[in-house]
């Protein structure tokens, strides 16, 4: 599916003192099978737009659109929508509700009217895919440890088989193992299933290692659009509006300050281990 | 005796069923030692579900050890009629900052716990005025929460534990949703509270570069200590890290990459500056 985000505003509570404008004019568009970071200080308004991207937050102005039809129109089907764009949560706690961790998984899915074996299978495998262990199945969601829940809530909206994935800080809370399982798991959504992906992430190491674009949010607005390694390139914008490059690209620039002919506009370990091999011949 | 000891600590959970009948139990800490100096900065990593929150519920007294002993500053964390000396010294901050947020301004906000527990008006102001300084929100100090970022928003949540007259801090993955910035100050304050204040620091954390600035490193695994020694010992043992679902720093890996491949720099290095210093020498 294509997404067309056209000029979509977001006020919370307009007209009283709390009115907030978290959305202001943001405009971009992604292709069928696209890998995406959502990037921007806390409060830059990610998660107000990625909720918009499943219809559960209705722009105040602007529109969003799949495949060019406009969500918002009347008589357009948001519960057939909900069960292609899955939206993994930031806080896990707000999509865990069951009794069980594994009728948590089944929830979605049996929302899609689907049989059950059908159901208890894609749960199964999406439990699996998460790192989450036959002995959780069958336990309250509210009586994992923070990283068990997050993993549990991403088995849900993945047991829904969607065509497109939207993660609001997937990685927060997992340990380092598990963020490269999540990160890898994604990857393969990608490249071999080609779901359009989209991160949500302050952890410019992980994005710079995996999505190919960069969007980039500040104070409701959306600031820079493009390529990962473009991004990148403007460090001291990005240090401005609270971000960073990655580590490595960082330790490059260090580097070239201290008088070594190193390029800096390089981003994963793997490039810059060679670079800097390059540099003393070896 | 130190100031936070745990003796072979064990702790289970009770798991019930549907009806609260008693449906099995999961060990989540098992037989853990510790031994914690006052004015210590410690680190405790782990896999998810290792029992590291856990744990962090023992130091004030929010758990009891199912078996095993903890003290803090002398007393049994059991002993009923201290725990609210317990949990005066001992604050903790989470993950969410939302959800430490009570007042409808940072003053009051920071007041909140020190009122609760009946101190002198007079005497609260001064606290507050002192806590916010050493995080470095004085500044915002009549600000609405809400309008504040998630680093000052961390920072105003360990104000106001601070105003308590802590004598140790214990931070549950307090920078798991904060922009690159944000974490930078919050760790930038928790150290400083930690050099300037003596404050005695334990943080839990999955970014192995926050957990470089600590005297020592604790790994849990199952709800034991997997390793524990300094930053630069433990992230030399880069394949008992990957047992426990860990890895090393990002500017380890590349110099560990780098040494690999033929250049002639030292191990155990764990920051940008000692990287460049070993590259550029
Ligand atoms: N329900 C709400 N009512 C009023 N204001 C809100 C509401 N939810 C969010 N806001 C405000 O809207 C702005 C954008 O919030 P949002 O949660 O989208 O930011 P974010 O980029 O996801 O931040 P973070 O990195 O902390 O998750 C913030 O100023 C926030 O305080
Ligand atoms: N209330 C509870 N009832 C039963 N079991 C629990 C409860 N809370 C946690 N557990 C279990 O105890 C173990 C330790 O949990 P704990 O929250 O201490 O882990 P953690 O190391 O903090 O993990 P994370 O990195 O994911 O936060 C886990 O297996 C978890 O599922
Ligand atoms: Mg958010
Ligand atoms: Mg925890």
């Amino acid at each position: 599916m294509s997404i067309i985000v056209n000029h979509v505003d977001h006020i919370y509570n307009p007209g009283t003192v709390f009115e907030k404008k978290a959305l202001n004019d943001v405009t971009f568009s992604v292709e069928n099978g696209e890998y995406i970071g959502l990037v921007g200080r806390t409060g830059s308004g990610k998660s107000t737009l990625v909720t918009h991207l499943n219809g559960l937050m209705k722009p105040t102005g602007g529109g969003i659109y799949y495949d060019g039809v406009d969500i918002s129109s009347d008589g357009y089907d948001i519960k057939a929508l909900r069960g292609k764009v899955g939206l993994v949560f930031q806080y896990p706690e707000h999509q865990l509700f069951e009794e069980d961790v594994f009728a948590d998984v089944c929830f979605g899915p049996k929302n899609l009217g689907l049989k059950e074996t059908e159901i208890e299978l894609r749960a199964y495998e999406a439990l699996k895919a998460v790192g989450i262990k036959d002995e959780q199945f069958y336990v309250s969601p509210f009586d994992l440890s923070g990283g068990e829940k997050r993993r549990v809530a991403i088995a849900g909206v993945l047991a829904m088989k969607p065509e497109v994935l939207v993660l609001d800080e997937p990685c927060a809370g997992l340990d380092p193992a598990g963020r490269e399982e999540i990160l890898a798991l994604a990857d393969h959504l990608h490249s071999s299933l080609n779901i359009t992906v989209i991160i949500v992430s302050h952890s410019m190491d992980d994005l710079a290692e995996h999505v190919e674009r960069i969007l980039v949010m500040n104070d409701g607005m959306l600031v820079m659009d493009a390529p990962t390694r473009v991004v990148f390139g403007h460090r001291a914008e990005l240090e401005a509006m609270g971000l960073a490059v990655p580590e490595v690209t960082a330790i490059l620039s260090d580097l070239k300050k201290a008088g070594l002919p190193v390029r800096d506009d390089l981003i994963t370990i793997e490039e810059a281990r060679s670079e800097i091999l390059r540099v003393f011949g070896k | 005796m130190n100031f936070l000891e745990a003796k072979k600590v064990i702790f289970e959970y009770v798991r019930r069923g549907k009806d609260g009948e008693v449906d099995g139990f999961k060990r989540a800490i098992d037989e853990v030692d510790l031994d914690i100096s006052q004015g210590d900065f410690i680190a405790i990593l782990g896999p998810n579900g290792s029992g590291k929150s856990t744990l962090a519920k023992h130091f004030n007294s929010l758990l009891h050890p199912t078996e095993g002993t903890i003290y803090v500053d002398g007393c049994d964390t059991t002993d009923a009629d201290k725990i609210w000396d317990i949990r005066k010294s001992v604050g903790m901050v989470f993950q969410n900052p939302e959800n430490q947020m009570i007042g409808t301004i940072v003053e009051e906000d920071v007041a909140f716990a020190p009122e609760n527990i009946g101190i002198d008006p007079e005497e609260i102001k001064q606290r507050v005025r002192e806590s916010l300084v050493m995080v470095e929100m004085q500044d915002h100090r009549k600000s609405s929460p809400s309008k504040l970022s998630g680093g000052q928003k961390q920072r105003v949540a360990i104000a106001g534990v601070l105003a308590m007259h802590p004598k140790c801090i214990v931070l549950d993955e307090p920078t798991a949703m904060l922009d690159p910035e944000g974490r930078r100050e919050v760790i930038r304050a928790v150290r400083a509270l930690n050099d300037v204040e003596n404050i005695t620091i334990i943080l839990i954390t999955h970014n192995m570069e926050e957990a470089v600035y600590a005297d020592r490193i604790y790994v849990m695994k199952d709800g034991r200590i997997a390793m524990s020694g300094t930053p630069r010992e433990i992230f030399s043992r880069v394949e008992e890290l990957e047992e426990c679902r860990l890895t090393v720093p990002q500017v380890t890996k590349l110099a560990y990459e780098l040494r690999k491949g033929g250049l002639d720099i030292p191990s155990g290095i764990l920051t940008r500056e000692e990287l460049c210093r070993a590259i550029c020498r």
